[in-house]
């Protein structure tokens, strides 16, 4: 799913949550899923000037879970570590949509190229 | 464009949210109260979340933006009927939402406006004319 207005994260955000029911994630990490992609596709919107995603169901042994991938063509981030932190935002908000959102999900993977664009993938687990 | 309503109940203003947020959604919700608050010379304002699926750290902001100006106009911002799991991922995600009142629901948000508007005004016991809760 492509993400270039504010208002394309709704229907983003109710897949997500279509995936989460069918492979019967619990309610928490249900909102904790929908709130790290709502996270992360603001950020992809504001920063990486939109971008796409992509929602996948997968399977780890006997447990499933949901992989979100969110890629964009934007400027990139030049220090991972810092955009990391709690609290530090290039932007005027919070700081807390990376950090935040890694807290919310089981894996977090990024990657980053200046100039190139960011690559941020998740995966949470229905028990996890 | 679609707009969240306000109703004045009283002295107060009354928001509940039934659609799904997005980001410009929230914040003319923000711009619209706080005139109304300027308007209608409100003294609180309760907003009732119990049917938000989601709060993510920009709604949180706009929650926390909405009560400091509210605060500034002399209004007290209640947030009502936020869901268990909301409240987990909000912490989790590292908001605790400092600064925004809360209650559990509609009934015990209006409650807790109706004494802290009293306590302002009077400085002493409740009055119970024309601020009764119902």
């Amino acid at each position: 799913m492509r993400i270039f207005n504010d208002q394309d994260v709704v229907p983003f955000r109710n897949r997500v949550k279509e995936c989460a029911v069918r492979i019967k994630m619990g309610l928490v990490n249900q909102t904790k899923l929908i709130t790290a992609a709502s996270e992360l596709g603001r950020n992809m919107l504001k920063y990486g000037k939109g971008g796409e995603t992509l929602i996948e169901i997968v399977t780890r042994g006997r447990d499933n879970g949901v992989r979100l991938t969110f890629k964009d063509n934007g400027p990139g981030i030049a220090d991972i570590s810092l955009a990391m932190k709690d609290g530090y935002s290039t932007g005027r908000s919070l700081g807390l949509g990376l950090p935040g959102a890694r807290r919310l999900v089981n894996e977090f993977d990024i990657k980053s190229e200046p100039g190139k664009g960011t690559t941020i993938v998740v995966i949470k687990w229905a028990n996890g | 464009m679609e707009k969240i309503p306000i109703l004045k109940m009283g002295p107060f203003l009354l928001v509940t949210i039934q659609v799904d947020l997005y980001d410009r959604l929230a914040l003319s919700l923000e711009a619209d109260l706080v005139q109304m608050v300027n308007k209608t010379n409100a003294k609180g304002v309760l907003i009732d979340i119990s049917a938000v699926s989601i709060v993510d750290s920009f709604m949180g902001r706009i929650f926390g933006n909405i009560a400091g100006m509210c605060k500034i106009l002399d209004a007290e911002t209640v947030v009502v009927g936020m869901q268990p799991a909301v409240a987990i991922t909000l912490i989790e995600l590292g908001l605790p939402l400092t600064g925004v009142h809360t209650a559990l629901d509609v009934e015990k948000g209006m409650k807790l406006l109706t004494e802290k508007v009293n306590i302002d005004t009077d400085g002493d016991e409740p009055e119970d004319d024309d601020n009764n809760p119902v």
